[in-house]
């Protein structure tokens, strides 16, 4: 089992809540991980990335090679985009349609389409804000995006489940209960979204 | 190490140094916030707040946390000091020199390089510096390593008397990994003062000229007994693609090496390297009968250069400089398994898809950050005042250099905002202004505004006094609010001079009045653009 996995946003969207709870969801079952983090200036509203891997066997390396990501996870739809060359040949992008706006050249949302498409790359179209309003709270983004991969991720949904509950607990039951609503949102979401 | 696994923990490599050294029966935390050092000693700071098993307080500077350290240490207890490359510059002079005094407790500096630059405004080599002072580097490859070598380094610094210098790098110091924690240490003396005759610590030149040449000798030895063995290591392959060649891998070099011999599928002789000074034996036996070296580091071609010499007619040395590996940036497999395949043949694997040309989207000033409000009202100010630049400084505030505030002009390191619009302002800038926040103003600005204030040279200085270290995480920051009032009137500024304003949208008018009339005035200003940290307003709701 080895699964390399690039996962990105914009700072303040909360990747690193994404990478966590695959990362608990792994360590439950055994296997090990290297999660990569980049703290500081780049946290600022700018595009932001988190390596995660996941292996049953030493990993060595933090970072992961182009070329050679299983999926990247992403909570914008641009920031997929700025990762696709981390991606491995019959990878799988899951990715939020919702633009985060922060900056004056963003692409209209057609071209963005029309990116993807063009892309040649497997990919997952995810409206999490849609899914996260539905769940309750627009912020649950991330969350709603960690469902939407689970499936493609192989650590079990369960298991990812109660990443989400372990997560959220210092927070309060209702936040608990948010969250996982928005994971379960997520899953069945991505179950029934054409691969594109 | 010979004591046995506690419990295996998840921990970036900036906490697993922060455990160790809580293992290591710590006696005290120094530092100061920067990326990507800030989390090993908050990992320090949280324990210490739990269980008050030994001080944790942000000193104002990397210097003064570097000399509180080494008080510690002549106390006798253990002492860990945390600080990013570049707050090493600022820690140098008591950092080279208790190399002289040696230690007394074991001293630890544990300095996070950020090669690649990341969050720095250079990728400076550590390695330098433990070579420049004559102390022993540790070099650790990944989380584990953090651990082991951070509990060896105290024994260490102990066993030789010297300061140890342990070198980590932004993808060790940010990266997680599972890590098994050891048997702490037993607890230690209460306290252990060296004898008051002893002169050992009184650097008077007579003094000096006796120990130096015991550094070096200890120097020597490290190098061929500690530096020789468990750190530092051969590994040899039966199936070795060729004798002919082989690899030094230092750091995380060695973890890329690991990998591209499994993307290129083949293997090579290697020495990992842990540990500096590097014994010179070794690596000549290593070097013995191949034709080619591949050097791989993180950082500057610290080892490649030594290796290259300028008389010798040894093996082709290959790495950053010879046009193998790029010269500047950090590794990544990516680069080493390049490198690897350029020395020893194979496939590196490609990246399979192609980046579309999409806008960049560098960082930012948050929403609502007072700074933004500061700018503007600044930008107005200068709008009719030419000529006029602004020497800003290290903080969030740096983003100010970008669209859509183009605000500031220069930023060089910390507390350099003052000192050169002083000295602008000598040259003959008419509008010469200096940005510093809070923060860095308490770190190196205090000084430089010293000088200004007996001069009272015509700059109008802006503190940013958002209460807090903002970019780091929002560290707690000791010249805010009613202490740094006083530290100016106490540096001597004049009291009509210092205006505070408050940055917000609805002053923007009045603000940019002030700022102007302390423009117009041909003397020392201070203007204090005071309101909380949003993202600290945040976390208080």
């Amino acid at each position: 089992m080895k699964k390399d996995i690039v996962l990105c946003g914009v700072g303040g969207q909360g990747i690193l809540t994404v990478a966590v709870l695959a990362v608990s969801a792994a360590v439950k079952q055994g296997l090990n991980f290297r999660q990569s983090e980049v703290h500081g200036m780049s946290q600022r509203g700018g595009a932001v990335e988190c390596h995660v891997r996941i292996s049953d066997k030493d990993i060595h390396g933090d970072l992961v090679g182009r070329g050679r990501a299983d999926c990247i996870i992403s909570v914008e739809p641009l920031e997929a985009l700025r990762q696709i060359e981390y991606l491995a040949k019959d990878g799988v992008i899951i990715t939020n349609t919702e633009p985060f706006k922060n900056i004056p050249d963003y692409p209209p949302q057609e071209r963005l389409l029309e990116l993807y498409k063009n892309s040649g790359a497997r990919h997952i179209l995810v409206d999490a804000a849609a899914l996260a309003r539905q769940a309750g709270n627009a912020r649950a983004q991330n969350v709603v995006m960690a469902g939407a991969a689970a499936k493609y991720l192989g650590l079990g949904e369960q298991a990812m489940l109660d990443a989400v509950t372990v997560m959220f607990a210092p927070k309060g039951a209702g936040v608990v209960e948010l969250n996982l609503k928005a994971f379960e949102i997520g899953l069945k979401a991505a179950s029934g979204i054409a691969v594109g | 190490m010979e004591t046995e696994t506690m419990e295996k923990l998840l921990l970036m490599g900036d906490e697993a140094v922060g455990r160790a050294a809580i293992d290591a029966q710590l006696g005290g935390a120094f530092g100061y916030p920067g990326t990507p050092s800030t989390e090993i000693f908050e990992y320090l700071q949280e324990h210490s707040r739990k269980t008050k098993a030994f001080p944790a307080l942000w000193a104002a500077n990397e210097k003064v946390a570097f000399e509180e350290a080494l008080g510690m240490s002549y106390a006798g207890k253990r002492a860990i000091v945390t600080m990013k490359s570049v707050g090493l510059n600022v820690a140098a002079d008591p950092f080279i020199c208790s190399a002289i005094t040696g230690v007394n407790g074991g001293l630890v500096a544990a300095i996070a390089d950020d090669p690649g630059m990341h969050s720095s405004q250079n990728e400076q080599d550590a390695r330098y510096y433990a070579e420049f002072a004559r102390v022993p580097c540790f070099e650790p490859a990944n989380q584990q390593e953090c651990y082991n070598m951070a509990r060896e380094a105290f024994k260490f610094s102990e066993e030789h008397g010297l300061p140890v210098l342990l070198r980590l790098v932004t993808r060790i110091a940010h990266s997680r990994a599972p890590v098994n924690v050891f048997t702490p240490d037993s607890p230690r003396p209460e306290i252990s003062l060296p004898p008051q005759d002893s002169l050992g610590w009184v650097l008077l030149p007579g003094v000096a000229r006796k120990r130096f040449p015991e550094l070096l000798k200890k120097r020597a030895v490290m190098a061929e007994k500690q530096g020789a063995a468990e750190w530092n290591y051969v590994t040899r392959y039966k199936d070795a693609a060729t004798r002919k060649k082989g690899i030094i891998a230092c750091g995380t070099g060695y973890n890329y090496l690991m990998e591209a011999f499994d993307a290129l599928g083949l293997r090579a002789d290697f020495l990992k390297i842990s540990f500096y000074p590097v014994s010179p034996t070794l690596i000549r036996n290593f070097m013995e009968g191949r034709g080619e070296i591949l050097v791989l580091e993180d950082g500057y071609p610290f080892l490649e250069e030594r290796l290259l010499g300028l008389a010798g007619a040894g093996p082709k040395v290959r790495g950053r400089l010879d046009g193998t590996m790029p010269t500047t940036g950090e590794l990544n497999p990516d680069k080493v398994c390049a490198a690897v395949a350029k020395v020893f043949g194979g496939m590196p694997p490609q990246p399979y898809f192609t980046k579309p040309d999409i806008p960049e989207r560098p960082p930012m000033l948050c929403q609502g950050c007072p700074h933004t409000d500061t700018y503007h009202a600044l930008n107005s100010a200068l709008a009719e005042r030419r000529p006029a630049r602004v020497f800003s400084d290290i903080g969030c505030y740096t983003l100010g250099a970008l669209k859509p505030h183009e605000a500031i002009h220069s930023c060089v390191e910390m507390g350099a905002s003052i000192g050169m619009a002083r000295g602008a302002a000598d040259g003959g800038l008419k509008y010469s202004v200096a940005v510093i926040g809070d923060s860095t103003f308490g770190h190196s600005g205090m000084t430089a505004l010293l000088g200004a204030a007996a001069a009272n040279a015509p700059v109008t200085v802006f503190i940013l006094d958002n209460g807090t270290t903002a970019m780091t995480g929002a560290q707690k920051s000791l010249s805010t609010g009613a202490r740094l009032d006083a530290l100016l009137a106490g540096l001597g500024v004049s009291p009509e001079h210092v205006r505070v304003i408050t940055p917000l949208p609805a002053r923007h008018g009045e603000n940019a009045r002030v700022i102007g009339e302390e423009l117009d005035y041909r003397g020392l200003s201070v203007i204090i653009a005071r309101r909380e940290c949003i993202q600290i307003l945040g976390k208080k709701k």
